[in-house]
């Protein structure tokens, strides 16, 4: 079985993101960039499915600038096959994302594709729904534990209050949550392997795909920040404070 | 200027972005969590060592024809930067290692080549180089550890070395000796042996430090220790300290790329406390006493980064590099200890605090002016290059 893993460039988790003076979006000049987490988790699962003998290949594919190549040989030093680049320069937005993931998973007929469930940019959390959408597949969506057996596969949601255990018809789409696995980190030795695996790029247009936005941004705030903690008397100057300065009740 | 000089070709800048990325999360994952306390309790970190071996850092300089990752001295020094940053004592693990492996892969025959350096690309052996003596370490034409040629050809090793790295952890040591003490000038007399530890080639004592912690510094008896004419590197006599000089440029960049870890670890927590501490109703930060200290400090870590950077370009280009060597290890290793300094009287009685990292920078970075020959010394090396390379 081959296993399709979109991988998206993000700011890195560990860097503070600053506004734009101008608020038009979020400073990217000098910002260390890095494969989104739940990606690298969704890198990882595949890792392990093929390490157990049940997946053949697996193909990292990423939509983004040139710079995506280096999220994508990240992936490929991890343990990925081979690459896929669908080179474009602007905003993706997540169905313009699916729809791209569409074309490719028609002509590379794998039979799972596991997205992460978010990239931790936009938080959108719809790529994987998208795509099983417009694919017609199953989907099993916050993913802490997968089993594949035979032409099925048991996937474990993290939904509230618990855990649901569902079990999909192959092929299928996956978003795997932040307690599927831990991601191993690349070794050195498999970084330097992984400059001779293949990367083919493409453009969205080769894909059929429009990618051009369909939303604008209007603005982009900073949260506000939160003034410093009121010691009270007693409870009746709490609830006085609760009614008449927060109105909160 | 060494024989057998390889030049090294620059890698890749996005093969090199991928590879620190990794060494970043190898630190923030199986180094931050344990660098605190192992250091506390002087403990040696073996299971950083495994996930090192995984990692693939013991084979970093090491040739790929070897196993190695054949990376050049500027990507390495780099890792070394970030590595120090977090705890220098673990850049030592495989700083001293690698130092073995290029006098090996250098200066090694063939057989020396294929029986040591695939096993120490993966970390299977480790050790480090056995130079310094009781009486004798900047100095090293004075040591006496005596190699003496038998009958069968091979050899016998006397003597007692001290300050090794790895020494207690490592299972081989690139040994100085003496093979003939009566040469005029005393290097034709010395060669180098890699030496594997057995009961004539033992640690006597594990000795304790200010800083430096974790790793372990022994002290090692050689006693009528056979070793086999195989493992005299290179196959002649004579030629030890010309090896071990071309390894000590390398090893040169090794601690200033220390320093500069040290260096930047003081600035960045010194940067980010500045913000957070407040007196007379606002962040230290916008006081001027402070920033004349931030200031000062990140314009010493941006310089030794540079002289290091030049350094390790000169290395790779083959080219002789033992005044930019001195150079980058003398002002980074000045830079670690003045910031160490400055980021603890910033810090105030937190600086003080074994609960924070700053005293431990403090305590650390004293060595990188002392090791790897003093700064004394870098200073003589600079002079006498200065003056031969420009003649009047």
């Amino acid at each position: 079985m081959k296993v399709l893993v979109p991988v998206k460039r993000v700011i890195d988790y560990n860097v503070k993101v600053r506004v734009k003076a101008d608020k038009s979006g979020v400073e990217l000049a000098n910002v260390k960039m890095s494969m989104n987490p739940f990606d690298e988790i969704s890198v990882e699962e595949a890792i392990r499915l093929k390490e157990a003998g049940k997946v053949d290949e697996i193909v990292a594919v990423s939509v983004g600038p040139q710079q995506c190549q280096e999220t994508i040989r990240t992936a490929l030093a991890m343990g990925a096959d081979r690459g896929i680049h669908v080179l474009h320069d602007g905003d993706t937005e997540p169905l313009a994302v699916a729809k791209m993931l569409k074309a490719l998973v028609d002509k590379e007929a794998p039979g799972l594709v596991i997205v992460g469930k978010q990239a931790i940019d936009d938080d959108c959390n719809q790529t994987g729904q998208m795509l099983s959408a417009l694919l017609g597949w199953s989907q099993g969506t916050f993913a802490s534990k997968l089993e594949v057996e035979g032409d099925a596969i048991h996937v474990t949601r993290e939904v509230d209050g618990g855990l649901q255990t569902v079990q999909l018809k192959m092929p299928a789409v996956v978003t795997s949550d932040l307690r599927l696995n831990e991601p191993r980190y690349a070794s050195l030795p498999n970084i330097m392997k992984a400059k001779k695996k293949p990367i083919d790029q493409v453009a969205p247009g080769d894909l059929g795909v429009d990618p051009a936005p369909r939303l604008e941004t209007l603005k982009v705030e900073e949260p506000a920040t939160r003034d410093a903690g009121q010691m009270v008397e007693d409870v009746a100057a709490l609830v006085e404070k609760l009614r008449n300065e927060a109105k909160v009740i | 200027m060494p024989d057998n000089l390889s030049t090294r070709p620059p890698t890749d800048p996005a093969q090199q972005e991928l590879i620190l990325a990794a060494v970043d999360k190898f630190l923030e994952r199986d180094v931050v969590p344990h660098a605190h306390d192992l250091e506390a309790r002087d403990e040696y970190p073996f299971e950083i060592v495994e996930q090192m071996k995984k990692l693939g850092l013991f084979g970093a300089t090491i040739g790929e024809e070897w196993g190695g990752l054949g990376l050049d001295v500027s990507t390495y020094s780099k890792i070394v930067e970030r590595v120090s940053a977090v705890w220098m004592s673990v850049s030592g693990i495989f700083n001293s290692h690698l130092i073995m492996a290029a006098a090996v892969e250098r200066f090694g025959t063939e057989d020396q080549k294929r029986r040591y350096l695939p096993r120490f690309a993966t970390g299977e052996l480790r050790g480090g180089i056995a130079l310094t003596e009781p009486d004798a370490g900047t100095d090293l034409q004075g040591i006496r550890t005596r190699a003496e040629k038998t009958a069968d050809g091979d050899y016998i090793l006397n003597g007692s070395k001290t300050w090794i790295s790895n020494s207690i952890q490592g299972q081989i040591l690139a040994v100085l000796t003496k093979t003939d003490p009566s040469a005029e000038p005393a290097h034709r007399g010395m060669s180098l042996f890699l030496v594997e530890k057995n009961e004539q080639f033992r640690v006597t004592r594990k000795l304790e430090k200010l800083g430096y912690k974790g790793i372990d510094s022994g002290e090692l008896l050689l006693e009528d220790c056979h070793v086999s004419a195989d493992n005299l590197i290179g196959g002649e006599e004579g030629r030890g300290l010309q090896h071990i000089l071309g390894g000590l440029e390398l090893g040169r960049i090794n601690v200033a790329a220390r320093g500069v870890g040290v260096a930047r670890a003081c600035l960045d927590e010194s940067v980010r406390y500045a913000q957070i501490r407040k007196t007379f109703g606002k962040p230290i930060a916008e006081h001027q006493a402070i920033q004349l200290k931030l200031a000062d400090m990140a314009t010493q870590v941006e310089a030794a980064r540079l002289l290091v950077e030049s350094a390790a370009l000169a290395y790779d280009k083959g080219e002789r590099c033992d005044m930019e060597a001195g150079m980058a290890k003398l002002f980074a290793s000045e830079a670690a200890v003045n910031n160490s300094l400055e980021a603890m009287r910033l810090h105030g009685a937190y600086g003080y605090a074994k609960e924070f990292n700053i005293e431990r920078y403090y305590r650390d970075a004293p060595l990188l002016a002392i090791g790897e020959g003093t700064n004394e010394l870098q200073k003589l090396i600079i002079a006498r290059q200065l003056v031969k390379r420009n003649p009047v």
